[in-house]
């Protein structure tokens, strides 16, 4: 090996870039992994605050009663025909049932109350079970139905703040004359009166601040705005007054109201909610919300804190007094939610399921995965193999990759000027939908299907033409089976696409709230429906709280079809790619 | 499919060492878009032996291999001209058609393109779309019969349904004959089989395309001298789109009569 002065300098030059080449490399590496990493992150926070969210939705707490299915209340011809049956009570059978559970209550509106621990659509659901059975008549069934949606949360811990304390004297109530009188041989009230003293000077402290801010204010205004404010501060200092009266207590009692936290007693099947309580901690004011007043020096009992107020939560002390009696009664059990795979929409959250938007986006996708990909890999195989190359194909090129940017809406417009306008096919129908997907979903097809035939090795071609394949035979028998894979890819992510799409859906009427699951077959096809994403957007615009844990539960199950529908184009692909 | 020209075997026997003519072409002219890449070359190939095809690169040998199974019709912007006749049948006629030519064509390309399917299904791939075999059983021996001539099928009869793919290159090659052979074509093409094999293999493809000299009119294009002198009979060489010279190998390669082979031969340019 000879050394000319010529090959060192060379080895120098390359030896002076090779630190910085290295530089560049461990650069380059470092911000590739921060990137993954930061996906991965962002998908770990994403999938873990929907599964937090949703897994709620998957239980359900039921109402688990004895009904009594007196014959003429449920039979009222007597017959045990069908349309007796039909004509029959049931929410009168309800009521009972949960009546008598608490046989005291007889105010019209406490029973309404009681009534609303479920909602009445449940009735319809226990006619069914009867026409399903009507041997059930004139016996006593014990029927299950979920619980209001807002006991639900209530139950699962997610609707109040609460806590129980412990309790270390001897309770006596006794009803007296203005209400029960509550004491305990301990002064177990006395650090709950400290509580809410303590909340109560908060607001007041912060209403006078407010005060005075509203006073610097007025100071760099002039005229009515400067009045305003002037009168705002005495308004709020005002307030802060009467706060501070509050807190201080009224003959050494502080009186509880619906702003507060609600403090409940339970001793041996009866609760009394507090109304005042006493400055020695001893003693307190109460009313009865369940049970007798009568307390006889009882050891055991305890207090029961909501932390929430009264006026700023969905359910009342009531409803929970009963919900917590029902529970420790047996009368409730907690189950996995089977009403959010077997219902289709509802306006009770806790009977509103996904099995509608389910089967209709199951509908919707055969349609699409039925049009688009035969109608998409066909025209790709014709324009990639057959068609000659000219101005004209050029011009059928360009077009496609121009649809496939084209904005999903656009499709919904000419889905509804021409589907349903102008061909006169029902709205809402997962034909249509399908329909429209599929239009949606062909130009991706074609250019997925497009790029496959041409990553297919023109040797391979050769090959079979050099035996003497026809030109169809070298197609079928060799390119399409080795584009499969890539084929498959690419029509599953356009179908993905599809099956997560709103937007178009919304033009032909697929937003519409359908209580009826479609049918899964032909005549489905035709039926109202709507389909997963939808339901997800109708759902996460629903009032009631309870929806959008059910809003979660269906990303979830949205997101587990889409990872079973990609499962299957992993195993379709690596099926294909062992073939060969 | 014809048998093997039996009536070419009785001409070979009366007529004493020249063999009959298998392909003729007569100004044969091809351009690619317009480019000029064949210039009228007339050439005879005789059958049941082996003629080589040498010059530089880009001189248009395997654009006249192609000519010979029409594989120019799958090249756009190719255009054929000229008269170019097998067995006294005019190939570049509208009314041939190349998928019945390719089948007494068989063409082995430079690069081994095995299809990915099993070894099996790669001899047995023309045969089934031709017809040729009746029963699974015909099928059979078509293949083996096929592999055991490219000389491959001591090494893969036991392991026919692997992928052809799996194979080394050099098996891949005769693989790729035995795929060609298998539908008893009239003339073999191969365009530069070796390229990218080694010397054993090789040597391995060259024995074998001396076995079927027997049987086919084989035309082989390739860069190597030795290898030309050693295979073939007759030898033609091509420059600029031109045949510039064609006779008997060793009469090419010890008494070229043109300036332009001499240099080429003994390495001055291409
Ligand atoms: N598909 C094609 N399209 C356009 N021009 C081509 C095509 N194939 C070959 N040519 C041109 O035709 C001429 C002859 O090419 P050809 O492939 O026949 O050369 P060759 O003799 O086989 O060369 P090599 O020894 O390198 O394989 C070249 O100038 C080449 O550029
Ligand atoms: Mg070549």
């Amino acid at each position: 090996m000879t050394d000319t002065p010529d090959t060192t300098s060379i080895r120098d030059a390359v030896n002076q870039h090779l630190a910085r080449r290295y530089r560049a490399e461990t650069r380059f590496q470092l911000a590739g992994l921060s990137a993954v990493a930061a996906a991965v992150g962002i998908l770990a926070v994403l999938l873990g605050s929907i599964i937090a969210q949703g897994l709620p939705a998957f239980t359900v707490h039921q109402l688990v009663l004895p009904v009594q299915l007196n014959a003429e209340l449920v039979d009222r011809e007597g017959d045990g025909s069908e349309a007796s049956l039909r004509r029959g009570s049931y929410s009168r059978v309800l009521q009972e049932a949960i009546r008598a559970e608490f046989p005291d209550v007889s105010a019209r509106r406490d029973l309404r109350n009681l009534f609303g621990l479920y909602t009445p659509l449940n009735s319809t659901r226990l006619m069914d079970e009867v026409l399903a059975r009507p041997e059930l008549v004139g016996t006593t069934h014990t029927f299950r139905m979920p619980i209001a949606d807002d006991l639900d949360l209530y139950l699962k811990g997610r609707l109040v703040e609460d806590r129980t304390l412990d309790t270390a004297g001897a309770l006596t109530a006794q009803a007296g004359e203005d209400g029960v009188l509550v004491q305990s041989s301990e002064p177990d009230f006395a650090g709950l009166s400290a509580d809410i003293t303590d909340l109560v000077n908060a607001e007041a402290r912060l209403l006078e601040t407010r005060a005075e801010q509203a006073r610097l204010r007025s100071e760099d205004l002039t005229g009515t705005e400067r009045e305003d404010a002037l009168f705002e501060a005495g308004r709020l200092a005002a307030d802060a007054a009467d706060m501070r009266a509050r807190a201080a207590t009224q003959d050494g009692w502080l009186v509880l109201n619906a702003d507060l936290p609600s403090i409940l007693v339970e001793a041996n099947g009866t609760t009394l909610r507090l109304t005042e309580l006493s400055s020695d901690g001893r003693r307190a004011r109460a009313e009865t919300l369940l049970g007798e007043a009568e307390i006889d020096a009882r050891e055991d009992w305890t207090l029961y804190v909501v932390d929430t107020p009264e006026s700023r939560r969905r359910v009342s002390d009531q409803a929970i007094v009963w919900t917590r009696a029902l529970s420790d009664r047996g009368r409730i059990s907690h189950d996995f939610n089977t009403y959010l795979f077997a219902n289709a929409d509802s306006r009770e959250p806790e009977l509103a399921g996904v099995k509608g938007a389910l089967y209709g986006s199951i509908l919707t996708m055969l349609i699409t995965v039925a049009l688009s990909v035969p109608v998409g890999v066909f025209t790709a195989l014709y324009l990639e193999e057959y068609a000659p190359k000219n101005r004209f194909t050029d011009l059928i090129e360009v077009n496609i990759n121009n649809l496939a940017a084209v904005p999903s809406i656009v499709f919904g417009l000419l889905g509804l000027a021409v589907f349903i306008n102008a061909f006169g096919l029902p709205r809402s129908a997962p034909l249509v939908g399908g329909l429209v997907l599929s239009l949606m979903t062909l130009p991706t097809v074609i250019i997925a299907t497009r790029a496959a035939l041409k990553a297919v090795p023109a040797s391979i071609r050769q090959a079979a033409l050099a035996v003497g394949a026809s030109k169809t035979q070298t197609v079928f028998h060799h390119v399409l089976p080795l584009a499969a894979p890539g084929i498959l890819t690419g029509s599953i992510i356009g179908l993905a696409q599809a099956l997560g799409e709103t937007a178009p859906l919304l033009m032909i009427g697929m937003v519409a709230f359908i209580a009826d699951a479609p049918t899964l077959g032909l005549e489905g096809l035709t039926q109202p429906a709507t389909v997963m994403p939808v339901q997800i957007f109708l759902w996460s615009d629903g009032a009631e709280r309870a929806f959008e844990a059910r809003t979660a539960a269906a990303i979830l199950v949205l997101l587990a079809l889409m990872i079973g529908f990609n499962g299957l184009a992993i195993y379709l692909r690596r099926r294909f790619e062992r073939r060969w | 499919m014809p048998d093997n020209h039996p009536q070419a075997q009785i001409y070979d026997s009366h007529s004493g060492g020249e063999r009959p003519i298998k392909v003729a072409a007569r100004d044969v002219c091809v351009e690619y878009n317009g480019k000029q890449a064949l210039n009228h070359v007339s050439i005879d190939i005789p059958d049941r032996s082996v003629t080589a095809f040498i010059g530089p690169s880009g001189c248009g040998k395997s654009t006249f291999l192609r000519c010979l199974n029409r594989m120019n019709d799958t090249i756009e912007g190719a255009r054929v001209t000229g008269s170019l006749k097998i067995d006294g049948r005019e190939v570049n006629d509208r009314a041939v058609d190349p998928v019945v030519l390719r089948a007494s064509v068989g063409m082995v390309f430079q690069k081994p393109n095995p299809f990915p399917k099993s070894i099996y299904d790669n001899v047995a791939y023309g045969p089934r779309i031709h017809g040729l075999a009746l029963s699974k059983n015909a099928l059979d021996g078509i293949v083996e019969t096929a592999l055991r001539k490219a000389g491959l099928w001591e090494e893969v009869s036991d392991r026919l349904a692997d992928p052809g793919t799996s194979l080394s290159g050099g098996q891949q090659q005769r693989l790729v004959i035995a795929r060609a052979i298998a539908i008893n074509p009239e003339v073999i093409l191969m365009d530069e089989p070796c390229s990218a094999l080694d010397p054993i293999a090789t040597a391995k493809i060259e024995e074998l395309i001396d076995e079927l000299r027997e049987n086919y009119c084989i035309i082989i294009v390739t860069h190597s001298m030795q290898q030309a002198a050693r295979v073939s009979q007759k030898t033609a060489f091509f420059h600029m789109g031109n045949l510039v010279e064609f006779g008997p190998t060793e009469d090419i390669f010890t008494n070229p009569r043109d300036p332009r082979t001499q240099d080429y031969i003994t390495g001055r340019f291409g």
